[in-house]
């Protein structure tokens, strides 16, 4: 086993396109990483720049203490999943998991006992005989995990590995993956655009947009103190409202002339300059509270997601979400009175869109 | 659920066949069926009349020795056409497939000789290989070969099948390259992940999933050195020296149009028909079966 680091990497793509702008990250060894971000944030080239599969344009990667940059892709001791798992077309389910260790001079039986034993845990071994095509893309996709398992690699490197499946299976394999996972004990590097499956997955969450680390932390450092407004709104499902606001003093802001109390704010803010208050929806409640600041909130809409109902209205003029259970406020209600738990408000810089919580 | 059209008059399916069946049988069934005609009939010295001899021009195809040298001629000509061009347009496409700078260039230039004519690419070839007038021939000689492809028959075959070759790396070079850049990108990488140097993925992953445009280019390039070289052979060779680079068709057009025994050529021409349909046959039965995966 190995952890992986990462040290100021960049990539430079032809025609001067910077894909990945110097990124540093460490992950320890025999632990679940996501990288997750929007489309086109450079996710997939970090991961391949791990994998081998492109060149580092600058900085080091390591895996456990060995420097990787100029190592080919076969000597990296690394497994890689991607998103249209990439079997061998014209090998059967055996061949196809069997082929990277083949290809090392493994002794026939030791491969067959590997084999076997990957197709019994991934519930596979009926397949065996079949060519890829003849499967399912749940089984596929099952194929492809036993072809990483079988080499016993240092790090597992997966691409949007569950995008192409419907949601029920995503959810089902993403509980296998997380378990076997586990049960294996070998550094993963996951990336997704699927927040749901980064929070779920991850003991370290990485999120990137624009070819930068946004921010890294467990997946609930991440979700309650959300270092940006970007990982504040694309961390957490409905996305976090945010509002326009002023500062009031220590411990208060306003927003449309509506007091809200903070725990969490920064010491020394002028009073009367701007900032953005996020709250989540599933943050706020409707009624009041001892100790709870108020809000009031003119409702347009209502959503009904079965167990959940989504109000959409609009607070101090801005557009606003808010998730209640259902039944507890009434559908036809036009205007809500909410009340915010002060350890629930963030703070964002307008300019600068950092946090502006304690230091 | 079948799809089929529904015509409320019994006629009008036959009409509308009938363009495409008076093309093939005006075209191809016509004059395939005169030849079987002629190839059992015999014409007099002066071609003035013609009497039914049943198999007599097959039995004494059979007995000239010249005609299984024809025989043995296509065969080399033909694997070495067919393995050559094979062989070398795979390697270009390789190179082509790895996106390299100039590549698109380099691409073009490549299916140039495709443009050229078999006639004008023999004469190509005569130029640079002639013995007294060729531009590459003192080279040759300069380095100890007595080179004279009007007078030695390996050296003759030897040009035919360069310019054959060269001929065709462009047609099969465009089958390959689409061949290859179908094959997904992240099955190579997969592959190199797995510890495949270049050399194994080659054998093991893209040489297999490419069988398929493989074999329909073995079945073409057959086709093409069996009767498509005509001109080229007609140019640099002309069937010589003393019938040694006659193939099978450059025998049917010496015997009947120079020769002018058109029974001979006719009966040729019918086995050669015969050869034909079996390659198909088999192509097809292939194609339909086995070779995908
Ligand atoms: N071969 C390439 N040449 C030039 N630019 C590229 C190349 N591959 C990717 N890019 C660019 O690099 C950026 C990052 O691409 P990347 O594939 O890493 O995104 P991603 O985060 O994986 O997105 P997605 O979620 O859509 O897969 C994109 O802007 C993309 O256009
Ligand atoms: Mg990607």
């Amino acid at each position: 086993m190995a952890g992986v680091t990462l040290d100021t990497v960049r990539k430079v793509y032809a025609g001067n396109v910077e894909a990945v702008k110097g990124v540093s990250l460490g992950i320890e060894d025999g632990s679940f990483c996501v990288l997750v971000g929007p489309s086109g944030c450079g996710k997939s080239t970090l991961l391949r720049m791990i994998a081998g599969l492109e060149t580092i344009s600058g900085g080091t990667v390591k895996i456990g203490d060995r420097v990787v940059n100029q190592i080919e892709p076969a000597d990296r001791d690394i497994a890689m999943v991607f998103q249209n798992y990439a079997l061998y077309p014209h090998m059967s389910v055996y061949d196809n998991m069997a082929y990277g260790l083949k290809n090392r001079g493994t002794p026939k039986d030791e491969i067959e006992k590997r084999v076997k034993e990957a197709a019994r845990i991934l519930a596979i071994e009926s397949f065996l005989e079949r060519k890829p095509r003849a499967l399912s893309g749940g089984q596929r996709q099952r194929v492809a995990m036993g072809r990483a398992i079988v080499r016993k690699p240092q790090v597992f490197l997966f691409d949007e590995p569950l995008s192409n499946l419907d949601a029920k299976l995503r959810v089902q394999m993403r509980v296998e993956i997380k378990r076997l996972q586990r049960a294996l004990g070998v550094t993963s590097i996951y990336v997704t655009h699927d927040q749901v499956e980064a929070m779920t997955l991850s003991d370290k969450l990485v999120v990137m947009s624009g070819g930068q680390i946004e921010q890294v932390g467990t997946p609930s450092d991440v979700y309650r103190r959300p270092e940006t407004r970007f990982v504040a709104t694309f961390i957490g499902s409905p996305p976090m409202n945010i509002l326009p606001g002023k500062v009031e003093g220590p411990g208060r802001v306003s927003v449309g002339g509506q007091m809200i109390q903070v725990t969490d704010m920064r010491d020394g803010l002028a009073p009367g300059s701007a900032i953005e208050v996020g709250l989540r929806p599933e943050d706020v409640q409707a009624g009041t509270g001892a100790g709870f600041s108020a809000l009031t909130m003119d409702v347009d809409f209502v959503e009904e997601l079965g167990a959940t109902q989504l109000f959409h209205g609009k607070v101090a003029g801005a557009e606003f979400v808010v998730q209640a259970s259902t039944g507890q406020i009434p559908a036809d209600t036009r205007s809500l009175t909410l009340s915010i738990d002060p350890s629930n408000v963030h703070l964002f810089d307008p300019q600068t869109t950092k946090r502006l919580g304690r230091v | 659920m079948e799809k089929r059209a529904l015509f409320s008059s019994k006629f009008l399916p036959y009409m509308l066949l009938l363009p495409q069946l008076a093309i093939t049988i005006i075209f191809f069934y016509l004059p395939a069926s005169q030849a079987i005609w002629q190839s059992f009939l015999m014409e007099d010295a002066f071609g003035l009349s013609s009497e039914f001899v049943g198999f007599e021009n097959y039995r004494y195809l059979f007995q000239q020795p010249e005609y299984y040298r024809a025989m043995v001629n296509t065969a080399v000509f033909s694997t070495a056409v067919a393995v050559l061009s094979l062989a070398c347009s795979l390697l270009l496409a390789t190179q082509a497939d790895k996106n390299l700078r100039g590549g698109e260039a380099y691409k073009t230039l490549l299916i140039w000789p495709y443009a050229v004519a078999p006639a004008i690419a023999g004469v190509l070839w005569i130029f640079m290989f002639h013995p007294s007038l060729g531009t590459l021939t003192r080279p040759i000689r300069a380095v100890g070969i007595d080179w004279n492809p009007l007078l030695n028959g390996d050296h003759a075959m030897l040009l035919l099948v360069l310019s054959a070759t060269w001929k065709q790396i462009s047609y099969n070079f465009l089958f390959f390259l689409a061949g290859l850049q179908s094959i997904p990108k992240s099955v190579i990488e997969a592959a190199a992940i797995d510890g495949a140097g270049p050399l194994r993925r080659f054998w093991t992953i893209i040489f297999p999933l490419l069988s398929p445009t493989t074999f329909f280019l073995i079945v073409v390039n057959i086709v093409y050195v069996f009767f498509d070289t005509f001109g080229i052979i007609d140019a640099v060779t002309g069937g010589g020296p003393a019938g040694q680079t006659t193939t099978l068709v450059y025998k049917v057009y010496a015997d009947g149009r120079l020769g002018g025994d058109l029974g001979g050529s006719a009966a040729q021409s019918v086995i050669l028909m015969v050869i034909v349909i079996g390659l198909t046959a088999i192509q097809f039965k292939y194609v339909e079966r086995k070779v995908q995966y």
